[in-house]
């Protein structure tokens, strides 16, 4: 077949442009540590305490984020498998798929306005007598990983409650099983590996999360290794003290994908968006049981919705007209819009390449055994930006480009690649299941009948991929808008985006010209998210299902 | 078996609808099943008798209507407190427990056996044929032998009323036509009620007295097996069994 003859290039293509962007990050960082002169302020640097407190801190507040968004998590989508399939329990698992979609910065901002000193819930609090703590520090981290992750959690565990065979429920109800022998013989043995993917995840994210921990971490007590590194390049320039925050960085992520994968878990089986419908148990329960079940999906619900109420709130009372004026909120608005448009549109590139060139390896092994080492590396690719995080990617080339040009000047390229290979796993997560299922269904058929090439995009292909292409795409715009890690790097007064813009009126303490600008680019995030989750849907809706 | 025990089940005017407003599929039972005696469900696909059994054993509501079983009306009742057992087509076991536990969750659903309730469960291996299978995981066994799994269960629960839900629909022939002597067997020795959905007349012709027939969500025919499958005169049944019909 003519396509698969051009599938493989651009597959090795694709994982040739994430092998590289990798290899200079690091190769630079090699090259700044073995240089002349270098091994002693290595050496100071290791034997800083705040290094290692540093390190210590990072996976102290992700294993604390991961307990609690994960335990939680379970709990509810457990008590949500338990309600029957109506619109409230829609409305929550769609309300579920929406932290992933807003951006980080705005997400503490909101975090802010209700826990923060002077919040809502801190005011409510405080008139009844009670003090709350302060959230800068590891509550206040804490508070916006759980809110990210625990929706996260919640939907990955319930993604594998729902395929759990009917028949199971059937059986548990009718001999007469109770909450914890259920919990005991059905549904954890079913959900374990679910809620080890989940936990991988979950500490993955918390592990190289970023702006959360630069804007909610309270000095040196409370900063991770990204952040440490960040203020290195930035306030200190001490690029050699960056080179050892990096590597430390890099090892601390090798260990944790490492250990977790050891552990049964992988990390990138928690990429989905899309929720399932599950069908409705009958149970005889006690009515505290029961009460929790109510109960339990209300209150996350709550606690994920209340960020957003706060940013729309925030947002709605600032002077938007004003801010829509200014130069700079436009500019930025556009950069935002520019970047991200191209950034999804390379990480759709890239992740299609890559599929592509999985499928015609999977269609070719069809009839003899197990997937080639070519095959698996293919497959893996997209894994490689978690283990090489985009803040360690984008130190490096800062740390290179700084040799040879103005790196400020770079910022738009830097920003669309990094956030396209932080976007590809997602998109490749979307694609590769449709696109293997069409080739499986279709392939021999196409070749029966000798369609091909361009024939056989339009007949078989696109009507196919259209809605996980599409999901894909909008996914990775979502994603690439709201970030702020690479930007914090390479922006400047000529280059910014809208979450950097952000941090700057924060930084200056505009708090209401803040929130504006939150919710301007909530809506944006908001609308491509819902937009993926449209189409992903679509995609899930099409095959039928036995009643 | 006590001549006075009465173990029938009664669908009073039981209605259930997939849906709601105009697009809904509405279903509406009027039957009973023979206490003691082995009925058949039969019907075309989509008549209703998943519906009707899930009815039955509790794992639906009807909307109308009253469920007697032994003269008790259970309608309000959950599943667990129904004197009744299913097996299904598949994933009867939990694939991911030893046989042990999966026939022990029929004595105590938490898993709490005592020394008799060892021996009962190993009694009632033996009985389908399987005695020393407690360790096996429900991977390594046969389909058939995964049924006679299920079946011990159903033994062990010793409830009234045992449905059997399309059960043997995915094995052989020869190997259904054993399972269901097996089921004759049992249910010979227990006195069950038993109800059983399926496809083939000629399972019906094996073991069951008599036939519930199902056409569009209704009751079309019930009585006798013969009276059932013979003797009907406007066409449904003959078009549904076509070219089964006349052999016996």
């Amino acid at each position: 077949m003519i396509a698969s003859m051009r599938a493989l290039p651009a597959a090795w293509l694709a994982g040739g442009f994430l092998v590289a962007l990798c290899a200079v990050a690091i190769g630079a960082l090699v090259a700044q540590a073995a240089a002349p002169g270098a091994g002693a302020a290595i050496a100071g640097h290791l034997s800083d305490p705040t290094v290692w407190r540093a390190v210590r801190f990072t996976l102290w507040q992700a294993a604390l984020s991961t307990l609690i968004s994960v335990v939680l998590g379970i709990a509810v989508a457990l008590a949500l498998h338990e309600w029957r399939d109506n619109a409230v329990r829609r409305a929550i698992l769609a309300l579920f798929a929406l932290p992933l979609a807003l951006p980080q910065i705005v997400a503490v901002l909101g975090v802010v306005a209700l826990y923060g000193e002077r919040g809502w819930l801190t005011g409510a609090f405080g008139a009844a007598g009670i003090d709350l703590p302060t959230i800068y520090g590891l509550p206040g981290i804490l508070i916006a990983h759980v809110f990210f992750n625990l929706p996260l959690a919640a939907r990955i565990v319930f993604g594998a409650l729902a395929t759990i065979a009917p028949e199971y429920e059937r059986l548990a109800s009718q001999l007469g099983m109770g909450p914890v022998s259920r919990l005991r013989f059905v549904h954890w043995p079913l959900i374990r590996p679910a809620a080890a993917s989940a936990a991988s995840l979950v500490f993955m994210l918390c592990v190289t999360s970023f702006a959360v921990v630069l804007t909610l971490g309270g000095g040196p007590r409370a900063t991770t290794l990204e952040v440490a590194l960040y203020q290195a390049l930035t306030f200190d320039f001490d690029v050699l003290r960056a080179v050892v925050l990096t590597f430390l960085q890099l090892a601390v992520t090798f260990a944790a994908v490492a250990l977790l994968a050891g552990a049964g878990g992988s990390v990138e089986a928690g990429f989905s968006v899309a929720g399932e419908r599950a069908r409705r148990p009958m149970r005889a329960d006690r009515r505290v049981w029961l009460v929790a079940v109510l109960l339990l999906p209300a209150l996350a619900a709550v606690f994920v919705v209340g960020p957003f109420i706060a940013v729309t709130v925030g947002g709605l009372a600032s002077d938007l007209a004003g801010l829509a004026g200014q130069a700079a909120v436009r500019d930025a608005a556009a950069t935002s819009l520019t970047l991200g448009a191209s950034a999804a549109l390379l990480a759709l590139m890239l992740a299609f390449a890559l599929c592509s060139g999985v499928t015609v390896l999977a269609g070719r092994r069809r009839f003899h055994g197990a997937a080639s080492l070519t095959e698996q590396a293919l497959a893996q690719a997209p894994s490689l930006i978690l283990v090489v995080p985009p803040i360690v990617i984008s130190a490096g080339w800062f740390i290179a480009l700084r040799l040879v040009s103005d790196v400020y000047a770079a910022a738009p390229y830097m920003v669309v690649a990094v956030n396209a290979a932080m976007a590809m796993p997602f998109a490749a997560r979307m694609l590769l299941p449709a696109m293997l299922a069409s080739a499986e269904r279709h392939g021999r058929l196409c070749a029966h009948l000798g369609i091909s090439g361009r024939a056989r995009w339009r007949l078989v292909t696109w009507p196919v991929l259209r809605a996980p292409l599409i999901a894909a795409l909008a996914f990775a715009f979502a994603l690439s808008l709201g970030d702020l890690g690479v930007i914090a790097l390479f922006g400047s007064n000529e280059v910014q985006t809208l979450p950097y813009l952000i941090l700057q009126t924060m930084g200056s303490y505009r708090t209401q010209d803040a929130a504006g600008l939150a919710l301007i680019l909530t809506a944006m995030t908001m609308t491509s998210m819902l937009a993926a989750e449209h189409f992903a849907r679509r995609r899930g809706d099409r095959g039928s299902r036995r009643r | 078996m006590k001549a006075d025990d009465d173990r029938g089940v009664i669908c009073e005017d039981l209605g259930f609808a997939y849906g709601t407003g105009a697009g809904a599929t509405r279903m509406r039972f009027d039957c009973a099943f023979a206490s003691a005696a082995i009925t058949a469900v039969m019907g075309p696909s989509g008549s209703g008798k998943s519906t009707l059994i899930s009815l039955i054993a509790g794992f639906e509501r009807p909307l109308s209507g009253r469920v007697r079983i032994g003269g008790r009306d259970v309608t309000s009742l959950a599943p667990a407190n129904r004197p009744v057992s299913c097996v299904f087509q598949e994933n009867n076991l939990f694939a991911h427990l030893d046989v042990r536990t999966n026939v022990g969750l029929g004595i105590s659903p938490r898993m709490r056996l005592d020394a008799r309730d060892r021996a009962r469960l190993s009694e009632a291996l033996t009985r389908v044929g399987l005695a020393g299978y407690e360790a096996r995981r429900p991977g390594e066994l046969s389909g058939g032998e995964r049924q006679r799994v299920a079946l011990a269960r159903a033994l062990v629960r010793a409830c009234p009323v045992l449905i059997l839900d399309e059960a043997f629909g995915s094995l052989g022939p020869a190997l259904r036509l054993s399972m269901l002597d097996l089921v004759a067997d049992l249910h010979r020795s227990t006195a069950m009620t038993v109800i059983m959905v399926t496809h083939e007349p000629e399972d019906a012709r094996r073991i069951a007295r008599d036939v519930v027939f199902l056409a569009e969500g209704a009751v079309h025919a019930q009585g006798p097996l013969g009276n059932v499958l013979e003797m009907d005169d406007n066409g449904v049944v003959r078009a549904y069994l076509g070219r089964h019909q006349g052999r016996s």
